[in-house]
């Protein structure tokens, strides 16, 4: 009895029951497939998030006023609290001082609604600020050019709009050249800037962008920053751009006690920490739901496998009776199980492969290599065992016990 | 012809089910030598034992106690793989209800012991036509079980038992399923293969089955209660 001869009975043994065969392929394929579609997903939504964070620039420190402006905050943060200025911003931009720092931008928030004819839209940002800020915020420009230093000197009333912005007032037009009123006041569109998309419920294109003294001057008055973007020169340097802003700030607002001071700063890389350590969890959280879904798998085979050898006791006992040897056997149903795994987990792994690139659930599924060789090893070792074992049982009976079994 | 030493000899065999009160004894002691050529019949009501005996016989099945010789070797002492081989060559086995595999040509059913033995595909084939053709179904080798009646099942199973050329054919009752045509032809091939010189026993209830073999064995509750020698078929 060669081995040919036995590897020509499991491919009979396969053959003449295509429905068992098919269904068993199937279900080692679609556990194999799920698996790694899930963790593909995983893997996908967590570097999209990561891609979302650095559209948002990673270099940058953003120091807010902790003025409460009115009432109680104000009063609580002391007589001797000062509001942000463009002096502190000049300061921060001091090569000196700030060797750290590549630049910063002071910001003023506006708010109003902006109207061209009867079009109107109210823009969910709408900054004064410097030219620097572009960079610092990681805000290009598709379309026409950026203002200048000049036109913050100078005052002059521009404007870069963001894409929603755009199409609210202008539809599908071309804005540059158009002139806009915002709360009343002219300003000429000299650029429309790059796609930001929508993060979160603020949608990244609903955007104003006017010089800072155009802005001052007639909506928000000379004291009132909201902000000062700070662009650190790389990631690496982040935390000593950090320590030269206090420093400088603390100067500046003459503050003798740290704890009692009146701006804050909130750091980009902190924020993509924290994100990092969410999508750890989401990547935790779904290998989970891959486990599991690999050991429902599991037990799917294992089920399948179990019910192909008792099914087929009869037919062993008929083979024993006739003659054959334990080895032959357990040899073909091995050989048997082999290749149902192979096959269905060589198909799961094409059928993981091309689910992988349809989007789920807006996200786009990056496979992991890693899970692909989990969920084929695991299938294949699933299957060969709960294939091997119950048929070397069967194979051990003696031929009337298992002629007997129905 | 030498008989000094008989194909089967089963001493004092003994086979017990169950553990201690509640067990049972299929077979109580029972001695039975077959000599080479004989054609034997073993009769009795269900439940004499006569089916556990045959499964020993066949190396089916083992006994709680005794010796059985097939050939001259003792079997009880012998190892799986060894059994493996008894089974394969020196002993034909016909089922009551078949035994062929399903969703397999009646050919490659034929071919399949001596596919276990280790003989070439050629010579197994040329075995497998040859002996269904000595079971009349020459023009049946391709069709699976399914296709074929049960008399055309049951002389497969013939043909299955008989390719291998082994010393011994035993039949567990082989017409029990069969109609009264098929029993006629399947009882002809046994008077065929017997005349060619091979042992033949089988088991039955029925008279007309025990009728045609040379000698009669009888059983009741796990022993032989007589054994004669069929008059009317021995010459």
């Amino acid at each position: 009895m060669n081995i040919l001869e036995i590897v020509r009975f499991a491919l009979r043994g396969l053959t003449t029951n295509k429905l068992r065969t098919t269904l068993t392929t199937l279900g080692i394929a679609i556990g194999v497939a799920s698996v790694i579609i899930l963790i593909a997903v995983g893997n996908g939504s967590s570097k999209q998030i990561q891609a979302s964070i650095d559209k948002l620039g990673t270099n940058t420190i953003t120091i807010n006023s902790t003025r409460g402006g009115f009432g109680r905050r104000a009063a609580a943060a002391g007589t001797s609290s000062k509001p942000l200025t463009v002096s502190d911003a000049v300061a921060l931009s001091s090569p000196v001082n700030a060797p750290d720092i590549k630049q910063a931008a002071p910001i003023t928030s506006a708010s109003g609604t902006c109207t061209v004819g009867t079009s109107s839209t109210t823009p969910g940002t709408f900054y004064g600020t410097w030219p620097s800020w572009f960079e610092a915020s990681n805000t290009t420009i598709q379309k026409g050019s950026y203002f200048t230093n000049d036109d913050v000197v100078q005052g002059r009333h521009v404007a870069i709009i963001g894409a929603t912005t755009a199409s609210d007032l202008f539809g599908t037009d071309n804005p540059i050249g158009q002139t806009m009123r915002c709360s009343g006041i002219p300003f000429t569109i000299i650029g429309l800037s790059s796609v930001k998309g929508t993060t979160g419920f603020s949608d990244g294109d609903s955007l104003v962008v006017a010089p800072l003294t155009a802005v001052q001057r007639s909506l928000t008055g000379y004291n009132n920053l909201s902000s000062i973007v700070v662009e650190a020169k790389s990631a690496k340097v982040q935390d000593l751009a950090q320590t030269e802003i206090n420093t400088i700030m603390d100067a500046q607002h003459r503050i003798k006690n740290v704890n009692k001071r009146d701006y804050r700063t909130l750091n980009q890389a902190s924020l993509l920490a924290t994100s990092n350590s969410n999508s750890s969890v989401f990547t935790v959280l779904l290998g989970v739901v891959a486990a599991i879904s690999l050991l429902v798998g599991g037990i799917g085979i294992t089920n399948i496998m179990l019910v192909t050898v008792i099914e087929r006791t009869r037919e062993i006992g008929i083979r024993k009776a006739i003659g054959a040897p334990k080895a032959a056997i357990l040899s073909q149903f091995l050989i048997e199980a082999t290749i149902l795994s192979l096959v269905g987990g060589g198909i799961g792994v094409i059928m993981g492969y091309i689910g992988s690139h349809f989007k789920i659930i807006g996200i786009q599924p990056i496979i992991v290599p890693s899970s692909v060789f989990l969920a084929f090893g695991v299938s294949v070792l699933i299957g060969l065992f709960f294939g091997g074992y119950p048929a070397s049982r069967a194979a051990s009976l003696r031929p009337i016990e298992a002629l007997r079994y129905e | 012809m030498e008989s000094t030493q008989p194909v089967i000899d089963v001493r004092g065999a003994v086979k017990r089910y169950g553990e201690g009160d509640a067990s049972i004894f299929a077979l109580a002691g029972v001695d039975l030598q077959i000599n080479a050529g004989e054609y034997v019949a073993i009769m009795g009501p269900s439940g004499s034992g006569k089916s556990t005996l045959m499964n020993i016989i066949g190396a089916l099945d083992i006994m709680t106690k005794g010796k059985y010789f097939l050939d001259g070797i003792e079997i009880n002492s012998m190892d799986e793989s060894a059994l493996a081989v008894v089974r394969g060559r020196k002993i034909g086995f016909i089922f009551q209800s078949f035994n062929l595999i399903a969703r397999t040509t009646a050919v490659a059913n034929v071919e399949l012991p001596m596919a276990y033995q280790g003989i070439k595909k050629d010579e197994r084939r040329k075995r497998a036509l040859k002996a269904l053709e000595v079971v009349g179904l020459a023009d049946r080798v391709n069709h699976e079980p399914t296709e074929l009646s049960g008399g055309q099942q049951q002389r497969v199973a013939v043909a299955r038992a008989l390719a291998t050329r082994p010393a011994l054919l035993l039949a567990d009752e082989p017409t029990g399923a069969l109609d009264s045509k098929s029993t006629a032809d399947l009882l002809d091939l046994f008077d065929q293969i017997n005349a060619a010189g091979r042992t033949v026993v089988v088991i039955t209830h029925e008279d007309d089955v025990a009728a045609r073999a040379k000698r009669v064995v009888r059983m009741r509750d796990g022993t032989i209660i007589s054994d004669t020698l069929n008059k009317g078929r021995v010459a």
